[in-house]
């Protein structure tokens, strides 16, 4: 996927005028944030859950090289095969030699951002095979030929009306005539045309949230079970996942499958938790014949170890994406490439490059909400500020942002010359205010006085006031 | 009990009555409180901007400034959080100062959680007329954990009406310079607080951090509601009787 993430500022006041995109955000409002909430109280063990998650992603990532092994070796046992893939080229050019070499014609498709991430669908396209995307919201933005907007809501910036109009413009060919009116009928359509996809489809190609090295098992959480069609009637599935998704054991799997549902859609669990192993077996009724999973890296080993390790925790539940004033106000599509909000502002840096995308990690007002919803203790304000520090260290930041912060802080090293001229200012800006309390514009200031009035100074600084407070008090003694 | 008071910049130069509402809240309950000259900025600016440097200097500057003391307060959870969080990372290559950092760091308090959890102020006499809500800071919250402290100070006011509004975790939109280089989202972050504001039917907004109150006062203001704001302290050292922030002197 191209990225626009160096648009990000002009993204940004797009999105907050784009009426249609706001309206979405609104209807979504704090559907998830209300319902984490509920699945939380609901769940006292929460807290040590969050630890024993933390711990045993922690552990596995000291080990990732032995249990990425020890996956494989048992995904071969299971009659499947792995690919390591160490860019998002190499990837995709597996998935495309793959699909090529089980003659496929009709490819689905659906759940894996990591696809997004090495632009799976581009290169099947060029290799002329259009896979279908069979999660809804993937579908609709299929429709639209746009990317994901939320990692696990793909389709949150639509409205109902916008998706009414996808279905008139696509399925006209379909023999759809009538414009569909309420959810199930929307949903209804989809599933019209995605069985016969299903029916003929020669490989399915799905993501996974989790990868067992105990069993050689890919576990993926569905709503709709589109995404188990996808993978058990096509003869082929193929996997793609990133490598840290690997956890060593079934148990292992299920303390992470209790934070996960409940930190992304407040569900206890989700409707579908499909367990991958291998190929259709002898004994077996049903099942693809062949099993590949692409392990993907994509700069990820390099983060081992490094400031930003923490962020390979991430189970991609998308808590800090709802949490986020930002993203709340702008949706995804403004961050510019395939992950949005907070995790996003982390990655998408490390995976692009940061000159790519200088604005993300600004785009924060440091909250910390992010982190203190997310169910494996990320400290994605942490990780923002280690990027700015990076691109401080770069000068990347505009000439006057830079000059401005250094004379500060200059002046802030000499405390005599500082309350000199903080006083001078603060008697300057109060008579500017003519005792109204406020200024409406004032020099350099105009991205806070355009849509904020500026409280006026008081007349005299505190430190000011206060010696000639102790004087006074001094003198009557 | 010796306690150095850092005003903070924000303070110093908008609101020096915060500054005097905070000295005599310390006072009123028998600390003797002093102001050093030497200080200035707590170098959060610079930090969040990434520039360590700087914000280590002027992290050396207020340590310092104020270990002399048996306690640091701030009236606010963010200049105050700076110090407790963030100075003891900031010089985790440099032994000597990181032992100090983590010194003062355990001596360094943000004003409500002080007259509370230290001083063990359980209610002030003092009343305020009108209906109160209260916005808490990012900082406060989660940097601190601080929460029910202010509340219940203002919970015991006499003649005032507590108001809690809906979605109290969310940010107001300030985020230090974070206003300045989006103020687009900054402000439509402030409109969602403001209508948080006015649907708990409060007149009166009061916070613990004055970045946050200017942030939420200019955008009252230029909305032109009649939403009176003052930063805690003030509401509690029976210093609200002038004008509020944002607010005319003649009014």
């Amino acid at each position: 996927m191209k990225s626009q993430s160096y648009a990000f500022s002009t993204n940004a006041q797009k999105a907050l005028l784009d009426t249609q995109l706001q309206r979405a955000l609104n209807k979504a409002g704090s559907g998830f944030i209300d319902k984490r909430r509920a699945a939380l109280d609901a769940l006292p063990e929460f807290e040590a859950l969050r630890d024993r998650a933390r711990a045993i992603k922690e552990h596995t990532l000291s080990h990732l090289d032995e249990y990425l092994v020890h996956f494989e070796q048992q995904v071969v046992a299971n009659g499947g095969q792995v690919h390591w893939a160490r860019t998002p080229a190499e990837a995709a050019n597996l998935v495309v030699d793959l699909c090529r070499a089980a003659n496929a014609q009709h490819v689905t498709k659906g759940k894996t951002m990591v696809g997004e991430e090495i632009g799976v669908n581009e290169a099947l396209q060029q290799a002329g095979i259009t896979p279908i995307e069979t999660d809804l919201g993937e579908y609709i933005i299929q429709l639209a030929d746009e990317p994901p907007s939320h990692i696990i809501a793909p389709a949150i910036h639509k409205t109902r009306e916008q998706i009414t109009a996808l279905f008139k413009q696509h399925h006209a060919r379909y023999g759809l005539t009538k414009p569909l009116e309420t959810v199930p009928e929307i949903v209804n359509e989809a599933r019209q045309v995605m069985r016969q996809e299903f029916l003929q489809a020669d490989v399915g190609i799905t993501g996974a949230n989790l990868l067992i090295a105990e069993t050689g098992s890919t576990v993926l959480v569905t709503n709709e079970g589109n995404g188990d069609l996808t993978a058990s009637l096509p003869r082929v599935h193929i996997v793609i996942a990133s490598i840290e998704k690997v956890v060593p054991t079934l148990e292992d799997a299920t303390v992470i499958l209790r934070l996960l549902a409940r930190s992304a859609t407040g569900q206890e669990i989700t409707s579908y938790t499909s367990f991958f192993s291998g190929s259709k077996r002898d004994t077996d009724l049903d099942g693809p014949e062949a099993f590949h999973v692409v392990l993907v890296d994509n700069g990820r080993t390099e983060m081992l170890g490094n400031e930003y390790h923490p962020m390979l925790r991430c189970i991609h539940c998308g808590a800090c994406l709802n949490h986020c004033p930002v993203y709340s106000a702008i949706g995804g599509h403004a961050y510019g490439w395939v992950y949005p909000g907070p995790m996003g502002s982390v990655l998408t840096p490390l995976m692009i490059g940061l000159q790519q995308a200088p604005d993300l990690p600004q785009a924060s007002s440091l909250c910390g909400r992010c982190a203190e919803v997310c169910p494996m203790s990320i400290p994605l304000p942490e990780l923002l500020r280690q990027h700015r520090f990076k691109l401080h260290a770069q000068h990347s930041a505009p000439l006057l942002t830079r000059l401005t912060l250094g004379a500060w802080a200059w002046l802030a090293r000499r405390p005599a010359i500082y309350r000199w001229i903080m006083n001078m200012i603060s008697r300057v800006l109060h008579h500017l205010s003519r005792k109204h309390g406020r200024l409406r514009r004032l020099p350099f200031a105009s991205p806070w006085t355009r849509s904020r009035d500026f409280p006026a100074p008081q007349g005299e600084t505190f430190m000011s006031a206060w010696a000639k407070k102790s004087r006074q008090e001094g003198g009557d003694k | 009990m010796r306690i150095g008071l850092f005003a903070t910049c924000l303070v110093d130069l908008v609101r020096p009555s915060v500054g005097f509402a905070t000295v005599k809240l310390l006072q009123q309950a028998g600390c003797e409180v002093e102001v050093p000259l030497a200080q200035t900025c707590c170098g959060q600016p610079a930090y969040n901007n990434g520039d360590r440097h700087n914000a280590a200097s002027l992290a050396r500057q207020v340590i310092d400034t104020f270990y002399q003391y048996d306690y640091i307060v701030v009236p606010s959870g963010s200049c105050g959080g700076m110090i407790k969080v963030h100075y003891p990372e900031l010089f985790k290559d440099d032994p000597d100062y990181h032992a100090k950092a983590t010194n003062l760091a355990s001596r360094c308090f943000e004003l409500t959680s002080f007259l509370v959890d230290v001083l063990k102020v359980d209610a002030l006499t003092v009343s305020y007329e009108g209906k109160l809500t209260y916005h808490d800071s990012c900082s406060s919250l989660r940097e601190w954990g601080i929460k029910q402290q202010p509340r219940q100070l203002l919970h015991n006011l006499g003649g005032c009406q507590f108001m809690e509004m809906a979605n109290t975790e969310s940010c107001c939109g300030f985020g230090g310079t974070f206003c300045m280089k989006y103020p687009a989202v900054s402000t439509r972050m402030a409109n969602d607080k403001i209508a948080s504001i006015q649907a708990s039917g409060a007149d009166t907004l009061v916070a613990a951090d004055l970045g946050c109150l200017l942030n939420l006062a200019g955008r009252i203001k230029r909305l032109g509601l009649p939403i009176k704001v003052f930063h805690v302290a003030e509401v509690l050292a029976d210093m609200a009787q002038g004008p509020g922030i944002g607010e005319d002197e003649s009014t």
